[in-house]
């Protein structure tokens, strides 16, 4: 499963990355460096191994469906890098 | 000022109590300390005018006998912690000019237990990193040298908190550990550090790296600081779905309690190739101390070790890609201007993000994305339960395990490295328990052959921190680790 150059900048794309064409090749031969290292774990028998995805072991705890925190438009503006009247402001997406 | 500067937290609190010392007086001695080691760039934001402020109101409560737990310590925060109205930038340039309007629970429960804090610490980007040097502030430098005088690096990625505190220009610090990211740099640094159980502290309000590994924890110059500080920082929070509501046990008693009838495991498959012979002679001597201090060391196996650190690095940059796909230029930090919305998206991102960050993002973008999730991301998480069923096993019949915490001591500042692999072999020892959710503790021990410090690392049942303490206490009693750096605040005599 090697990486190649096309394929890195296919994952960028998916990563939202801008990878310049010069990088491409050098950023697969690091990423197959590592992928080759972790092809390792195909040695561990794992057929009847259920996936492991939190370690708490306990359910998630549940809570009501409320609104509990809101009128702070300031606040959540209060960082933006461009924003207008109370929204945050992006190039256009509609033409 | 230096006397001030020895006291530890412990000692501290009580001379305050005891009204033979001011908080002003003390944050007064930390703020030039830090001022004194500002060259070895442990912090990225000095708060002193927040600091004093917050020592008078801690002089207030202590006048009127309401002092809390930490009344007065000062603190250093790893800058990964969101603290309101206070610049946050987990060392990255995508958060540059961001300031939280909210404070993290750690944080919280910190100043509401009296700590005053003197600013934000230098980590590596996004915690990503072994050695503090992915920090877009540039790297930090531990106090401690080598025979021939180079810059060290202080382990990482809270190589900035370890190094404070070793540098005493900080009591106490946090830290976080996605991968060894606390007891790492502890172990560089001559410093206890504390990995705390998996939920054991809230992670709301913390930059997120990998939030199924992410755990906060203290950074202390001793393990009764250390039980302390755990005790201030540790709550039960609504806000993180995953913390926990099991109670902490009395941790501060514990760091005196002995290991007389404990069983204490020692995993036969801790070593590796390149690893120090001064490490594997102080892993050794560890046992002997606790041998000699009551406890019976048993012979037991954790087979699927090797495998941690290649499970570790498909989960944790899978987990990195998904949450730092918050970053966007949008809402907050940096923004480059382009074209259309996706160029903005894409612009931004390369130009805010280092190449360590960028490399991760890549990679677990690559394990989760269509064709490669089977093959890649969920056979990681067959293996971590494997990982996770070895310490279960072992800790049906031994209390806590003794391991090294690092295969090597530090090494020098910019290092050239072209296999990204190597580095990750740093976190060889601590990795695991981050996969299994389970504490672990890092207590220096010892001195390599160039003079410089080793750690020894307990890993123990989930939330069983008192365990780790019990043996912590132990270690430091026996190995009397008293070897000061050469650079820090007062020790120019």
């Amino acid at each position: 499963m090697s990486v190649d150059k096309s394929t890195v900048a296919k994952i960028a794309r998916l990563a939202r990355l801008n990878v310049p064409q010069d990088r491409l090749q050098p950023v697969a031969s690091e990423l197959n460096g590592i992928l080759d290292w972790i092809a390792e774990l195909n040695e561990v028998p794992t057929d009847n191994v259920e996936p492991l995805a939190s370690v708490t072991g306990h359910a998630l705890p549940m809570r009501n469906d409320m609104v509990t925190d809101g009128d702070c438009v300031d606040t959540v503006l209060a960082n933006v890098p461009e924003g207008a009247s109370g929204f945050f402001v992006v190039p256009k997406v509609v033409e | 000022m230096s006397d001030l500067l020895d006291l530890s937290a412990v000692e501290a609190r009580a001379a305050l109590d005891a009204k033979s010392i001011s908080a002003t007086e003390l944050t007064t001695a930390y703020i030039a300390a830090a001022e004194e080691t500002a060259a070895l760039n442990n912090y990225v934001l000095l708060t002193p005018d927040h600091a004093l402020a917050m020592a008078a109101k801690a002089d207030a409560r202590l006048a009127k006998g309401e002092a809390g737990l930490l009344e007065g310590v000062p603190l250093g925060v790893k800058d990964l912690f969101c603290t309101n109205g206070v610049q946050t930038t987990a060392c990255s340039r995508i958060l540059d000019g961001f300031t939280p309007p909210y404070e993290s629970t750690v944080t919280a429960n910190l100043w509401d237990a009296g700590a005053v804090m003197i600013g934000k610490l230098n980590c590596d980007e996004f915690a990503m990193g072994s050695a503090n040097e992915t920090s877009a502030f540039g790297p930090a430098i531990s106090p401690w040298q080598g025979a021939d005088k180079t810059d060290l690096v202080p382990g990482g990625s809270s190589g900035g908190s370890a190094s404070a505190v070793a540098a005493r220009s900080a009591l106490m610090t946090t830290g976080t550990d996605t991968g060894g990211s606390i007891r790492q740099p502890a172990a560089f640094c001559g410093v206890v550090g504390l990995k705390p159980t998996y939920g054991r502290c809230s992670r709301w309000g913390i930059v997120a790296f990998a939030s199924s590994l992410d755990q906060a924890g203290p950074i202390t110059r001793d393990v009764a600081d250390n039980a302390l500080m755990l005790q201030a920082m540790a709550s039960h929070d609504a806000r993180d779905s995953t913390s926990s509501d099991v109670p902490l046990q009395d941790v501060v008693a514990a760091v005196r309690q002995g290991v007389k009838g404990m069983k204490i495991g020692v995993p036969r498959e801790y070593v590796m190739d390149g690893m120090d012979g001064d490490v594997v002679a102080l892993w050794q001597q560890g046992q002997d101390w606790l041998r000699q201090a009551g406890a019976e060391l048993v012979d037991v196996s954790l087979p699927h070790t090797k495998y941690a650190l290649p499970t570790y690095y498909i989960i944790a940059p899978a987990e990195a890609s998904s949450n730092l796909a918050r970053y966007d230029g949008v809402r907050y930090g940096l923004r480059v201007e382009a074209g259309s919305l996706d160029e903005m998206y894409e612009a931004t991102r390369a130009a805010g993000f280092g190449e360590e960050v960028q490399r991760r993002i890549l990679v677990g973008t690559y394990v989760l994305s269509a064709g490669y999730y089977d093959a890649y991301y969920l056979k990681a998480q067959k293996v971590r339960r494997l990982i996770k069923q070895d310490f279960d096993t072992a800790f049906a019949s031994v209390d806590a395990l003794l391991t090294p915490a690092t295969p090597t001591a530090a090494f020098p500042v910019g290092r050239k490295i072209d296999d990204p692999v190597v580095n990750f072999l740093n976190d060889v020892f601590t990795v695991p328990a981050n996969l299994a959710g389970l504490p672990g503790l890092s207590v220096p021990a010892g001195l390599n052959a160039d003079g410089l410090p080793l750690g020894l690392q307990v890993l123990g049942r989930p939330y069983d921190e008192a365990s780790l303490y019990r043996v912590g206490g132990v270690l430091e009693a026996a190995a009397s680790f008293t070897a000061t750096p050469a650079r820090r605040a007062g020790g120019a005599k």
